[in-house]
């Protein structure tokens, strides 16, 4: 029998991903499990297995596409005698809780309901049932409708995601016609580059930021820093100034807990978290992701300096999942590495704030030794911006948690110990 | 201008006056559409009202009621021997079919349906030809087919007007009571009109190639009826496959299969009902883009959208189910597309029902067709108590394990026809099969069994 195999939901909020790679071809012979698609939703690259063993039958997408959850991707013969029963495959990750079957059982709604969705063009499956027993009432379609077209504020602790094809900008008008002035190639708009655009304009029209501007002398940490490198990089971690951040972050964001927090302009309310997830901002192939790693305030330099490189690596080689760029209460971008000095940063909304580190260098410091003279001698300065949302917090306790932070970097002793 | 060269163009051209064909028209013309209808008949109806289904049901009653007044005996009433007057039965069964042709043409009239007679083939991108109309050819913008099926016949074989052969269109004609009926094909049109040859006095033979009747309908269903027309047929063979029929002078010569052997067996009349097959073959689609699936029914959508971003199909042309209230339905729903509504074919239990005695009905999915499948389902039965009648007859229940959503129903009884409707509103409405438990129904009826 042929079955077809449909874009599954792959989570809360993603409609629709570009086709990455097809690794079959129409008539191939695949096994369950075998990847058949490598697909790419705003954020993360998903491969998808074979939900079933069979024949490839027609596939009815191209690399580069997008398609919409739901929408049929391909076809496949099974034998009958298989027990792949189900008409409608559903890979194995995507099964959730359903039942064998459930994917061909369609959405209890009265006729006139299912008229009314489709002249909506509401799905029923994603719509909220509200009537007994999982009926889908026309109110309930009315409801999605309104929804859908009101574009709601992406919700606060996952990571935003703004129905992609709703234009992050407002419609660009009326662009010249560069090719009149030389040679231009267009380049698709899409996945990554286009999420990203979107979490940005989110982020800077939605949010007043502030900039908090400083140098912290480091000197004494990198010393650690370099004492302590190659026993960390033989346990299989990178100890970077990242890591120190890290733990810095945590202690300053328990200190002041509004730092840690989203604003529901629905609610009238400012969600403050009780667990310390922090995003580091990552240069990829692929564009700008964040990986998060989870209860940095619970984990120790070391093990942090496993975990950050693991999941760097992961990142980069585009092997990681949706799951490990959600649920970040805080981000840390730091451009040392490039060699990037001053400069701003855009808070990952709905976060309220975000540390840069720019790149280390000796300068000129003026030290007043004890006697009250005044000397000049080459440190290590770092330098430091605290970028925060003004709805949420005010400058005095950004400069207080910006303190906190630079007092932990400058001396590893006060670090160790203020650490939570 | 000579009349054979001229040519009309419309918004909508609908080409078949059946079911599928009037839905569309009708509904087309309430949406502001410029619509023609081309039929072959004189009148509105399509095979349904004119040898079909409306003949049918007429005969089925009267015979019913033939059989109602035999059982009342036994039950101590009498009512003597019956008469049958055949001339006045075709009559009535005339007037029916006029009445009903009539009611077509008036309501297609008062909305302004152009209907013209004839045969319309496709010539090229958006154009018919007509034959034996007084207009040469239509050029349109859309066009929906509904040409429908007719009866399959035995390769090679032709009938005669009057022969002993028949298809069903003849069957009903009603020209004579054969002393003995063979009737080939144990399908709905093979049971139902066997059964009124039957009551109507013909010693009637089925031969059917598979093992059991009605292979559409779960066999538990199929049961009663089976148990009951052992006693109304002279015999019924399954698992006998006809291969040839040959009319002689003295009868027909009939060539079957059963077991390995193959038999010649003479016969007085035969009735040959094995299926229909689409009228999709005489209609110039090689001019078009209109793909056909292997048996040669119009691929659609669930838009009824052919392969022809002009042309839409509906009804029996296009295969699946072949009952007259699905073309309707799928003729209306065509028309909505071409006239813009966001609209698709969701039907989810298209209620099929046989009116023999007892009736059988289902709708939704089947318990065959489940296990088939892989659904997951549950299966609760019913008894009908019947007093008025010496059969009992059962309804079943197919529901989703989970949550106990009504999947399919099916019925066997007196009237099942009568309950069908409130099961296909159960599974359209995504009932429990709790809720068909809470809903009161009366006492003493059959409707209390379910």
């Amino acid at each position: 029998m042929t079955t077809s195999f449909r874009l599954p939901d792959l989570g809360e909020g993603v409609h629709e991903a570009e086709i990455l790679a097809i690794p079959v071809t129409s008539g191939q012979k695949v096994v369950e499990g075998q990847i058949i698609l490598e697909i790419e939703t705003d954020k993360a690259a998903v491969e998808i297995p074979s939900p079933v063993t069979g024949i490839v039958g027609d596939i009815l997408v191209t690399v580069g596409a997008m398609a919409v959850v739901g929408e049929v991707l391909m076809t496949f013969q099974t034998s009958a005698g298989q027990g792949t029963a189900a008409q409608d495959a559903t890979p194995p990750s995507a099964a959730k809780s359903q039942s064998p079957g459930d994917a061909q059982q369609p959405v209890p709604a009265s006729p006139s309901t299912r008229r009314l969705a489709r002249e909506l063009d509401v799905d029923l499956r994603a719509v909220t049932p509200s009537g007994s027993g999982g009926i889908v009432t026309k109110e309930d379609v009315e409801a999605h409708a309104r929804q859908k077209h009101m574009a709601p504020p992406p919700p606060a602790t996952a990571a935003p995601l703004v129905p992609a094809r709703q234009a992050a900008e407002p419609a660009p008008t009326g662009l010249p016609d560069f090719s009149k002035w030389g040679p231009v190639e267009r380049r698709p708009f899409r996945s990554i580059r286009r999420a990203t655009a979107t979490q940005m304009t989110a982020s800077w029209t939605r949010i007043p930021h502030v900039n908090c501007q400083d140098s912290v002398d480091i000197t004494r940490l990198e010393a650690f820093r370099q004492k302590h490198k190659a026993e960390l990089t033989a346990a299989g971690g990178r100890l970077t100034m990242t890591v120190f951040a890290m733990k810095a972050v945590a202690t300053a964001l328990k200190t002041y807990p509004s730092f840690n927090a989203s604003l529901d302009l629905g609610a009238q309310e400012i969600i403050v978290k009780n667990y310390f997830h922090i995003g580091i901002a990552t240069d990829s192939e692929n564009g700008l992701l964040v990986p998060v790693i989870r209860d940095v305030d619970r984990k120790s330099i070391k093990e942090l300096a496993i975990e950050v490189d693991a999941a760097i690596t992961r990142v980069r080689s585009g092997k990681y999942s949706r799951e490990e760029l959600q649920g970040g209460t805080f981000t840390i971008t730091n451009a040392g590495a490039l060699g990037g000095h001053h400069f701003s940063a855009i808070i990952n909304y709905p976060e309220v704030a975000i540390l840069g580190l720019g790149q280390g260098r000796m300068q000129p410091v003026v030290v007043t030794a004890a006697g009250g003279k005044h000397e000049i001698v080459p440190r290590l300065m770092m330098p430091i911006v605290l970028c925060f949302d003004h709805r949420v917090v005010d400058g005095a306790d950004a400069i207080r948690f910006l303190k906190l932070v630079m007092n932990a970097l400058e001396d590893p002793d006060e670090l160790l110990i203020t650490m939570t | 201008m000579v009349m054979g060269d001229m040519e009309m163009s419309t918004d909508l051209l609908v080409i078949g006056g059946g079911p599928g064909g009037y839905g569309a028209a009708f509904r087309a013309v309430d949406l502001g559409l410029d619509v023609i209808l081309v039929e072959q008949r004189q009148r509105l109806g399509g095979l349904c009202l004119h040898a079909g289904c409306i003949p049918a049901k007429t005969l089925l009653h009267l015979t019913q009621l033939l059989d109602e007044t035999r059982r009342a005996k036994k039950m101590g009433l009498h009512f003597g021997e019956p008469e049958i007057d055949l001339a006045a039965l075709r009559n009535w069964q005339q007037q029916v079919i006029t009445s009903m042709a009539d009611n077509l043409t008036n309501l297609g009239k008062r909305r302004g349906v152009l209907v013209l007679r004839g045969r319309a083939r496709f010539s090229g991108a958006g154009a018919v030809r007509l034959e034996g109309a007084e207009i040469s050819g239509i050029k349109f913008k859309q066009a929906i087919i509904a040409t429908g099926s007719r009866p399959r016949l035995l390769p090679g074989l032709v009938l005669s007007p009057g022969g002993r052969i028949m298809d069903s269109t003849a069957a009903l004609a009603l020209t004579e009571i054969p002393k003995t009926l063979l009737v080939v094909g144990g399908g709905y049109v093979g049971l139902e009109l066997g059964s009124i040859y039957a009551s109507l006095g013909s010693r009637v033979t089925l031969m059917e190639k598979q093992d059991r009747l009605l292979a559409k309908a779960d066999a538990d269903l199929v049961a009663p009826l089976q148990a009951r027309l052992a006693e109304q047929f002279a015999a019924t063979h399954l698992a006998t496959r006809v291969e040839g029929l040959e009319e002689t002078e003295a009868g027909v010569t009939v060539r079957y299969t059963q077991g390995g052997k193959t038999t010649e067996q003479p016969a007085e009349h035969v009735l040959l009902t094995i299926g229909r097959i689409p009228n999709s073959d005489d209609l110039g689609l090689e001019h078009t883009g209109v793909s056909l699936d292997s048996r040669g029914f119009i691929k659609i959508d669930d838009q009824l959208r052919t392969t022809d971003a002009r042309i839409f199909a509906a009804g029996d042309v296009t295969g699946g189910v072949m009952l007259a209230h699905k073309a309707t339905r799928q003729g209306r729903i065509a028309a909505e597309v071409i006239g813009g509504k966001k609209v698709g074919f969701d039907v989810r239990a298209i209620p099929a029902v046989v009116y023999t005695e007892p009736q059988i009905a289902w709708c939704g999915l089947t318990e065959e067709g489940a296990r088939r499948e892989n659904i997951p389902h549950a299966v609760q039965r019913y008894l009908l108590q019947d007093s008025g009648r010496t059969m009992n007859g059962f309804t079943k229940l197919l529901s989703h394990p989970a949550d106990g959503r009504i999947l399919g129903v099916g019925l066997v009884g007196g009237d099942a026809e009568g309950f069908i409707g409130e099961a296909a509103l159960a599974i359209e409405m995504g009932a429990l099969a709790e809720d068909l438990a809470l809903v009161l129904h009366p006492y003493p009826t059959m409707a209390e069994g379910q």
